[in-house]
C-alpha cells in the first residue's frame, strides 16, 4: 500500500568548484514510498524552484541503474548501502517517516565538486583513455567461435564489464582509492584474447594514470565491494596487481 | 617500465608492505615457537636454543639484516602510504559509515598505522631489553654460555613490564588480523578458494600469536618466583 513520508534533508550545497560549501536543511512532505530517491529530490527541486530558490544540482541519466551517472552519499554510504542498488533505483520505502537524511557528494581529491552534489569524474575518463580499450579494427562482427574463450574467463570478464564507472568505490574507500574501478577495467580486458595483446602496456599506463590523478592506495578494506551497485569483487584488484607486476617484470 | 618504477606506484608500495609484513609475521611465528621453551622450569633447553641461534654466525647476521631492512621499509612505506591516502581525500564527509556486508572496515583496518607505530617502538624496547639486556652467564656442558633465561625471568617479574608486553601483543594480534590476509591480497594472491582460507588463517595466526605471546610473560610472572 502506498504511504507517504515527511522527511528532513541535510544536503551539501556548494555554489561552484571554488566556493566553500555547507550542509543546508530542507523539509519535504508527502513523499510517496514508491518514488525513487532521485524523484524525491525532484520534488524538493520543484518546491525550491516555486519558491524562487536555486534547485539542488545532482547527476542522473538513465534512472534504471545501468548508466553510472547518478550517485550521492546517503547517510554516510555511497548509493545508500542497499545491495546492488544505485541511487536512482533506491526507493523511498527504505526510509521512515520523520527521518533525517544526510546527502553529500562523492568526496575525493580526484573528484572535485562542480556544484552541490555533482562531482567531476573525468579522472575516470582519463584513466580509460590511457589504456582501457583494445586497439583493433572494428567492422563487421567476427564469427562467434573464431577465437575460443574459456567459459570461466568469459564469465569473469562479464562480471568485470558490469562496472558502470559510477565512482562509488572511490567514494566509499577510506583512502579514496580507484582500485576497484581500474581493477575491473584491467581484468575485463586482460581476461579476453583480444585484450591480452596489450595487457602489459594497459596495466602499466592505467595504473600510472590512476596514481597521477591522486587516488589513494588500496589497503584491502573491501568497503568498495560492499557499496558497488554491480557487486564487483576485490578479486579485480588482485588481478590488476598481478597484471601490473607481470608488466613490470616483462 | 623500469622495474624500480614499480615501487613508486600505489600498487608497488603495497607490494613492499605485504612482503616485508609477511617476513615479520613469519619471524613472529618462529619466535613464539622457539620461546615456548621459556615455559620449562629448567633453563637449559632455552639457553641452549639461544646459544644455538647466536652461534649461527653469518646466517644469523643475514636473517637479522633481512628483518631489519624489512622493518625499516615497512615502517617508511606505511607512513608514506598513510599520508598519501589522507591526501586523496582532503575534505571529510559529514557522515561516513561502513556499508557492512563484505566490508572489513573496522578497528583493525583503521588502526593499522597506529598499532604499527606502537609495535615499532615496542620492538626497539624489546630488543634492547633482551638482546642487549643484562648479560648473565651459565655453564652448559662445561661451556660458559649466556643465561638469557634469567634475563627474561628477571624482566617479567616486574608487573609493569608484563602489562606493557601483554598490551603490545594484543595490538600485534589486532595488526595481524587485518595485515596477514591483506598482505596476500596486496601481492595479488586471490582466489575463490584461497581468499576465504587465507582470511580465516590470518585470524587464526593473529589469535594464536597474541595468545601465545601473552601467555609466556604472564606464566613467568606467576610461576617465576617458584
Amino acid at each position: 500500500m502506498e504511504k507517504t513520508l515527511n522527511l528532513t534533508l541535510k544536503i551539501w550545497r556548494q555554489k561552484n568548484a571554488t566556493s566553500p560549501g555547507k550542509i543546508v536543511e530542507y523539509k519535504v512532505s508527502d513523499i510517496s514510498t514508491e518514488m525513487s530517491f532521485l524523484e524525491m529530490l525532484d520534488v524538493l527541486n520543484e518546491d525550491l524552484t516555486k519558491k524562487g530558490e536555486e534547485p539542488v544540482e545532482f547527476d542522473s541519466d538513465c534512472r534504471e541503474g545501468i548508466c553510472g551517472t547518478c550517485g550521492v552519499v546517503i547517510n554516510g554510504i555511497p548509493h545508500g548501502g542497499y545491495k546492488a542498488t544505485t541511487v536512482c533505483q533506491l526507493h523511498m520505502r527504505h526510509f521512515k517517516n520523520g527521518e533525517t537524511i544526510v546527502i553529500e557528494p562523492w568526496r575525493a581529491r580526484a573528484f572535485p565538486i562542480v556544484k552541490d552534489l555533482v562531482v567531476d569524474r573525468s579522472a575516470f575518463d582519463r584513466i580509460m583513455a590511457s589504456g582501457g580499450y583494445i586497439s583493433i579494427k572494428t567492422g563487421s562482427a567476427p564469427d562467434a567461435n573464431a577465437i575460443p574463450v574459456p567459459k570461466e574467463n568469459a564469465d569473469i570478464a562479464m562480471d568485470m564489464a558490469a562496472c558502470i564507472g559510477c565512482g562509488a568505490c572511490v567514494a566509499a574507500c577510506p583512502n579514496a582509492s580507484a582500485s576497484l574501478f581500474v581493477g575491473a577495467k584491467i581484468s575485463q580486458l586482460s581476461l579476453l584474447p583480444q585484450g591480452k595483446v596489450e595487457a602489459a602496456r594497459r596495466a602499466e599506463n592505467m595504473v600510472a594514470q590512476m596514481d597521477k590523478e591522486i587516488f589513494g592506495a588500496c589497503t584491502n578494506i573491501q568497503e568498495c565491494e560492499a557499496v558497488c551497485p554491480k557487486e564487483i569483487s576485490i578479486s579485480a584488484i588482485a588481478r590488476m596487481r598481478r597484471e601490473y607486476v607481470k608488466a613490470a617484470i616483462k | 617500465m623500469q622495474f624500480t618504477q614499480v615501487f613508486g606506484s600505489t600498487i608497488g608500495k603495497k607490494l613492499l608492505l605485504g612482503v616485508t609484513g609477511l617476513s615479520w609475521a613469519g619471524f613472529a611465528i618462529g619466535h613464539l615457537v622457539g620461546n615456548l621453551q621459556l615455559l620449562y622450569t629448567d633453563p637449559t633447553p632455552f639457553n641452549k636454543y639461544a646459544h644455538f641461534l647466536t652461534s649461527l654466525g653469518g646466517l644469523l647476521y643475514f636473517v637479522e639484516s633481512v628483518l631489519v631492512l624489512s622493518l625499516l621499509l615497512h615502517f617508511l612505506y606505511a607512513i608514506k602510504v598513510t599520508l598519501e591516502n589522507k591526501k586523496a581525500r582532503p575534505d571529510k564527509y559529514e557522515v561516513h559509515r561502513s556499508a557492512k556486508g563484505v566490508s572489513k572496515r573496522g578497528f583493525s583496518t583503521a588502526s593499522m598505522i597506529y598499532t604499527g607505530l606502537l609495535l615499532f617502538i615496542f620492538l626497539i624496547i624489546h630488543i634492547n631489553n633482551f638482546k642487549y639486556g643484562t648479560f648473565y652467564t651459565t655453564m652448559i656442558d662445561g661451556k660458559e654460555v649466556r643465561d638469557l633465561y634469567k634475563t627474561v625471568y628477571e624482566y617479567y617479574s616486574n608487573p609493569v613490564n608484563v602489562f606493557y608486553y601483554v598490551a603490545m601483543m594484543i595490538l600485534l594480534g589486532t595488526h595481524l588480523s587485518h595485515g596477514f590476509w591483506s598482505a596476500f591480497q596486496s601481492l595479488g594472491i586471490n582466489g575463490k578458494r584461497f581468499t576465504p582460507f587465507i582470511y580465516s588463517a590470518g585470524t587464526v595466526v593473529a589469535v594464536l600469536l597474541a595468545v601465545g605471546f601473552v601467555f609466556i610473560p604472564v606464566y613467568i610472572y606467576y610461576m617465576g618466583g617458584v
